[in-house]
């Protein structure tokens, strides 16, 4: 996995909640059997007609919005499990999503693949849209040691958390597998004590 | 210390607590898919590895096959593909595969519970959100992404944090017509699409005491749709009853010890929950939802409530969902046609399912202007329905049993609801574009589905069951 320190980018507004996992990648898209390529068909019936022509109104095809951070609207991610919704939005470029909530699967994939998801305030989200609708180039930095998200014009700062184990997998570019698979010992242990044996 | 019933499996089975890090948490049963298990395997050649332990992986096929002439080759071929792809890396690596053709095969959370490899106390995962469906049996089961699946191939455990958990008590009888499948639309309804987000939801009450196996399956397969992690009924008589003489279960001395350790485990009476919620089952009435997301649903002789009166950051997404059901504020949605009805997923595509909904329809026929697909969700429950001839019944009402698979929930295989159609659905997520581009979801459910089937129109079932 590669690491991850700070980013300063601009963004790409998706002011809309409830964003699910179908909506990301169509589970129609869901057949290939390695983790590239899903990035062309990141929000396909948002961003493409039934005929494959662009729909000239989504944000992913107006040139005015570009970056490595997407910023979206509330319980970003929610249904499936699918983890081809963060390999997607990675895939597309974007390193980091920028919501006021996270539904709990999709934030577990997208740490498990470096993409990091940031849950700020309403009142922050709020300000982040504001000044893209300002400026379209309006740029954000991405902290993640001193876990920070600035608006770079305004100055305006929020910390958000992460759990620390998964910080320094990011920070680091640490496998959770390697790191399990370390611990073999103990888990025969476990085996060997288990309070029903039967499953 | 009183402990809550998934503190009580999760403790049992934490391999290594350490500060700041998450809990290594032993995995007794993984099931797999097609879908989201190949890039898992690619992980484990990469590594140079193979399954830690491979005897507790259980794989199927389901989300991509055909329900039509299964026993012909899959015609998409990148479906094909990945269904092969399947077959070969369970040869490979040594995985059990109830595949296409086998007597077992079906949809991965109809399978476990009816092959008795869901057990309470278990912790199971598969890389598939409603893999809170087996909670129904007092386990802990959730749903993981890919790179979880390699980590449970590759070491048995998951690195999980451990989750806050609610309680959610519906109490009372259920009304006429009213099932499962409303009880958790109607909880939805109540706390929305994000409301269990970060908690494991434990259901207790007298009224979801009073569901049988399969319904809970029903309650809990959705909890994913609030958010929640997972959702679990601690097991009783009834589960026991249901797991007694499958074909995975323990037997003999094994099911005395068995049974022993199960009835440990319920929620201590004075354990904590972080968060108790409290619904009389008498309040509930037939659902169906009139928007994108499973927390837009209402009684179905309710209106659709008002843009104006959601909250004003959620105002714009709100007509959005409503514009693309192609519905108004206020509106009523009885009397709506229907084009499709889709009875399946494994939410609702078990043997009581089918049931139930031969029992409404036996000697009436389904309306012109409605497609009618009736999905089993595995091979047993299909040759279960046509060993008690619901198929003659099915196929006299002018509805089509189809064979196993996920079929029309999800759009991944050949049945799509086409662009601007309506469908009832008994599915569990009615998502923009989930059961094909552009296509209209309502979900509720057998019955409901049912009474539209016969009648072309959102229809109220209570009125046909008083009739």
């Amino acid at each position: 996995m590669k690491k991850f320190e700070t980013l300063s980018s601009s963004v790409v507004p998706l002011s809309i909640e409830n964003i699910d996992t179908d909506q990301i990648i169509p589970a129609r898209f869901l057949k290939a059997t390695t983790r590239e390529g899903f990035g062309e068909n990141l929000f396909r019936d948002w961003r493409y007609n039934g005929d494959n022509t662009p729909k000239a109104d989504f944000v992913l095809n107006d040139p005015t919005y570009s970056g490595k951070i997407l910023v979206a609207g509330k319980n970003f991610g929610c249904g499936s499990s699918r983890e081809h919704a963060a390999w997607a939005i990675q895939d597309a470029g974007f390193d980091v999503v920028i919501s006021s909530f996270f539904a709990d699967i999709f934030k577990g994939n997208a740490l498990n693949n470096g993409l990091l998801p940031i849950q700020v305030s309403d009142e922050f989200l709020a300000a982040i849209f504001a000044q893209v609708a300002k400026d379209p180039k309006a740029t954000l930095t991405v902290n993640l040691e001193e876990q920070t998200v600035t608006i770079e014009a305004t100055g305006a700062q929020e910390s958000f958390e992460i759990n620390p184990y998964k910080k320094s997998c990011l920070i680091n570019g640490y496998d959770d597998i390697d790191f399990v698979r370390s611990q073999t010992d103990l888990i025969e242990e476990f085996e060997k004590n288990k309070v029903f044996k039967f499953y | 210390m009183a402990k809550t019933l998934v503190e009580k499996i999760w403790d049992a089975h934490v391999v290594k607590r350490e500060e700041g890090f998450p809990d290594i948490l032993y995995i007794d049963t993984h099931l797999i898919h097609e879908v989201t298990s190949p890039q898992a395997f690619d992980g484990l050649r990469k590594r140079g590895i193979g399954l830690f332990r491979p005897k507790q992986t259980v794989a199927t096929a389901d989300h991509n096959v055909p329900t039509l002439n299964q026993h012909l080759p899959i015609k998409e071929e990148l479906s094909r593909y990945q269904v092969d792809m399947l077959t070969k890396n369970c040869a490979e690596f040594g995985v059990e595969l109830y595949g296409l053709g086998h007597p077992f095969q079906g949809i991965v959370h109809v399978i476990g519970p009816e092959l008795g490899i869901t057990l309470p106390g278990k912790t199971m995962v598969c890389g598939d959100s409603h893999t809170s469906t087996h909670g129904a049996f007092g386990a802990i089961a959730f749903g993981i992404g890919t790179s979880q699946v390699e980590q449970v191939f590759a070491t048995q455990c998951l690195q999980q944090s451990k989750p806050k958990t609610m309680k959610i008590e519906v109490n009372g009888e259920l009304r006429k017509g009213v099932g499962a499948k409303d009880i958790i639309l109607y909880i939805i309804s109540k706390i929305s699409a994000a409301g269990g987000t970060g908690y494991f939801v434990e259901f207790a009450g007298s009224a979801i005491r009073s569901l049988s196996m399969e319904a809970r399956m029903t309650v809990c397969n959705m909890s994913i749709e609030m958010g929640a992690r997972g959702g679990l009924i601690a097991p009783d008589e009834t589960t026991f009853e249901y797991v007694k003489g499958r074909k995975f279960a323990p037997a003999g001395e094994e099911w005395d010890k068995a049974l022993a350790y199960w009835k440990t485990l319920y929620s201590d009476e004075d354990a904590k929950f972080d968060a108790v919620l409290t619904y009389d089952a008498a309040d509930i009435a037939p659902m169906i939802t009139y928007g994108t997301n499973p927390g837009m649903g209402i009684g179905i002789a309710d209106h659709i409530p008002a843009t104006a009166a959601q909250p004003e950051t959620e105002q714009a997404s709100y007509k959005k969902a409503l514009d693309y059901m192609g519905f108004a504020d206020d509106e009523s949605l009885l009397g709506k046609p229907v084009d499709y009805v889709f009875i399946g997923s494994c939410t609702n595509s078990r043997i009581e399912d089918l049931r139930a909904v031969a029992e409404f329809v036996k000697g009436k026929q389904k309306a012109d202007n409605v497609e009618v697909w009736i999905v089993p969700g595995s091979k047993q429950v299909e040759a279960q329905a046509i060993a008690e001839g619901l198929d003659k019944v099915f196929e006299a009402s002018g509805f089509q049993l189809r064979e196993p698979g996920c079929s029309a929930c999800l759009g991944m295989n050949e049945d799509k609801i086409p662009a601007g159609k309506y469908c009832v659905s008994t599915s569990n997520r009615n998502f923009e574009g989930r059961q094909g581009p552009n296509a209209r979801t309502m979900l509720a459910s057998p019955l409901t589905a049912a009474a539209a089937a016969v009648t072309g129109k959102i229809t109220d079932v209570r009125e046909l069951l008083e009739a």
